[in-house]
């Protein structure tokens, strides 16, 4: 009987309507973007909006990015030594580490993470604007709320998200450092040469373009949850939990093309 | 009820009574539904409309297509002498800083505190130095009695006090078209007495035009039979005689279209049976 009800429920979509509102919503969406960046060029710039969500967002993410990147570059080094050591190769870790987060896990793990916090955070807020009616109270008091909303948290994420990397990746490098010294019995001096040594122009450009792409997607994803969010709380819950999945497959899906595009413009390692 | 204080100020306009608010034709339809249907209506200087019809019929929805929060589907829009169904998002955005709205639900920025929800718009203004910012806001909490609440959030304060506070932050800068969107809904029979009697001293001080959707008719009649007594600081009964000076009309809406609009005298006329039930 309570299968019945709820089938009875239950809206039957056409395939033509389902796919009408997705390049809907894909096109709202690519809007939102663009005029998140096209504000950069309007007055007034909310720099102090800016400030306040660079902290919120670079500051507040800090103590996971620490957490994380060390214990990414730790787990990175104790998984390879077994195999490096079959080829005797083992004083290798240092270079494989630093490879490894420099180029890839670093900026992936970074975006992830702050993908997790704050693109659920945006979301969920500006929902609760929306559905509270604030947004609306906004234009009607003549703001533009992605000017004064959107464009700040764009700036501020793909800001942060640079500088968190490069503190991801460092961690990283001294969670390996960890494991090579002090498990493995490596010499430290080695460790850090070697892992200095590999790193080359292209790697470096690799891993610090990916999180300007992560940043900007990030944001734009939890702004365009937020801002489209429909159906009081559960809408906003609803919206808070896509912004949070799409932004985190959108991460991974960019970094497989993005970074096949790098080498070919900076030539493969 | 507390006494309410009495500005010095007073906008009296010397402008010719011309149409703050023009509807012609408007159709608005969501998903295929039409919610208004070639709705047509004008709004004076100086003047009240009240807005009435069941849930859904779209009373909310005429105050945001006049703020430009939503485009008809048909038909044109006139606010303040500017065609909006033809104006840009930027454009509105101007237009939009000489219209005081007052939300369902307050729609108060509930991150920010009184002084700066009420402030919000100075702020952005950017030009309004601090003290003057400083001094409107106090003005404008001072005329809703709530000048001890700057410091709080809106958490903090009851449904009838947001209310309040979100009429001092669409009264800040003196508009010239206010928009009230069921201000006393929800509210207890004492609370929304003060707030009509704003929105009355609003009317009758600043001679603000202003849109009002209401669901409680008693409220929207008080409105048609008080005025604002400036010595005593409250509305007074005006004599029957009198009501017909005073700038307020009604209009019902059905099925999406407008089915009277006229002066509480019409409306007492009217055998209309949809009309003489509804009111009943």
């Amino acid at each position: 009987m309570a299968a019945g009800d709820f089938l009875s429920r239950v809206e039957l979509i056409s395939p033509s309507e389902w796919a009408k509102g997705q390049i809907q919503s894909v096109q709202e969406y690519v809007l939102l973007a663009a005029q998140s960046l096209a504000n950069l060029f309007k007055r007034p710039l909310y720099v102090a909006d800016m400030m306040q969500q660079a902290d919120l967002i670079g500051f507040g993410s800090l103590s996971i990015v620490i957490l994380a990147g060390f214990f990414t570059g730790a787990v990175l080094a104790q998984n390879s030594a077994s195999t490096l050591e079959r080829f005797g190769s083992l004083s290798l870790i240092g270079q494989l580490v630093s490879i490894g987060m420099v180029r890839q896990l670093g900026p992936v793990i970074t975006g992830l993470l702050v993908a997790g916090r704050n693109a659920s955070g945006m979301a969920s807020e500006l929902g609760s604007m929306v559905v509270t009616e604030q947004i609306d109270a906004m234009r009607a008091l003549g703001t533009d709320p992605t000017k004064k909303l959107v464009t700040p948290r764009v700036v501020a994420t793909i800001f942060m998200l640079f500088f968190l990397t490069i503190i991801a990746d460092l961690l990283g490098l001294l969670g390996g450092s960890f494991i090579a010294i002090f498990l493995l019995g490596l010499d430290g001096h080695q460790y850090w040469t070697t892992s200095w040594q590999i790193l080359e122009y292209p790697d470096v450009v690799t891993g610090l373009v990916q999180p300007v792409f992560y940043g900007f997607l990030i944001a734009t994803v939890g702004c365009y949850y937020g801002m489209t969010a429909k159906g009081g709380t559960q809408g906003v819950g609803r919206g808070t939990t896509q912004a949070v999945v799409v932004s985190s497959v959108l991460i991974l899906v960019v970094d497989f093309f993005l970074t096949r595009l790098l080498t070919l413009l900076l030539g493969s390692r | 009820m507390p006494t309410l204080p009495i500005e010095s100020a007073d906008k009296e306009t010397n402008e010719p009574a011309h149409e703050v608010v023009v509807f012609e034709n408007v159709v608005l339809a969501f998903e295929d539904k039409a919610v208004l249907d070639g709705i047509s209506f004008s709004l004076a200087r100086g003047e009240t409309k009240a807005l009435f019809g069941v849930a859904g019929v779209g009373k909310s929805s005429i105050l945001k297509l006049t703020l430009g929060l939503l485009k008809p589907d048909a038909g044109r829009i006139r606010v303040l002498g500017s065609d909006i169904t033809q104006m840009g998002e930027d454009e509105l955005f101007d237009l939009r800083s000489r219209i005081g709205m007052v939300f369902q639900e307050s729609a108060l920025f509930d991150s920010l505190t009184v002084r700066e929800n009420v402030a919000f718009r100075l702020t952005e203004e950017k030009e309004v130095p601090d003290e003057e910012i400083e001094r409107r806001v106090r003005e404008a909490l001072s005329f809703v009695e709530l000048e001890h609440t700057l410091d709080q959030f809106p958490s903090e304060l009851s449904g009838g006090m947001r209310r309040r506070v979100a009429i001092a932050r669409a009264i800040v800068t003196k508009p010239e078209l206010l928009l009230y969107d069921s201000p006393t809904g929800g509210l207890d029979p004492v609370t929304s007495t003060t707030i009509v009697e704003l929105i009355v001293k609003q009317r009758d001080v600043y001679k603000t035009s202003s849109l009002l959707v209401s669901h409680r008719l008693q409220d929207a009649f008080t409105m048609a039979t008080h005025r604002f007594d400036r010595t005593t600081g409250h509305m007074q009964p005006i004599s029957p005689g009198a009501r017909a000076e005073i700038p307020m009309t009604f209009v019902l809406l059905r099925d999406g279209k407008m089915v009277f609009d006229g002066s509480a005298q019409e409306l007492a006329r009217s055998d209309d049976p949809y009309i003489r039930e509804y009111f009943s």
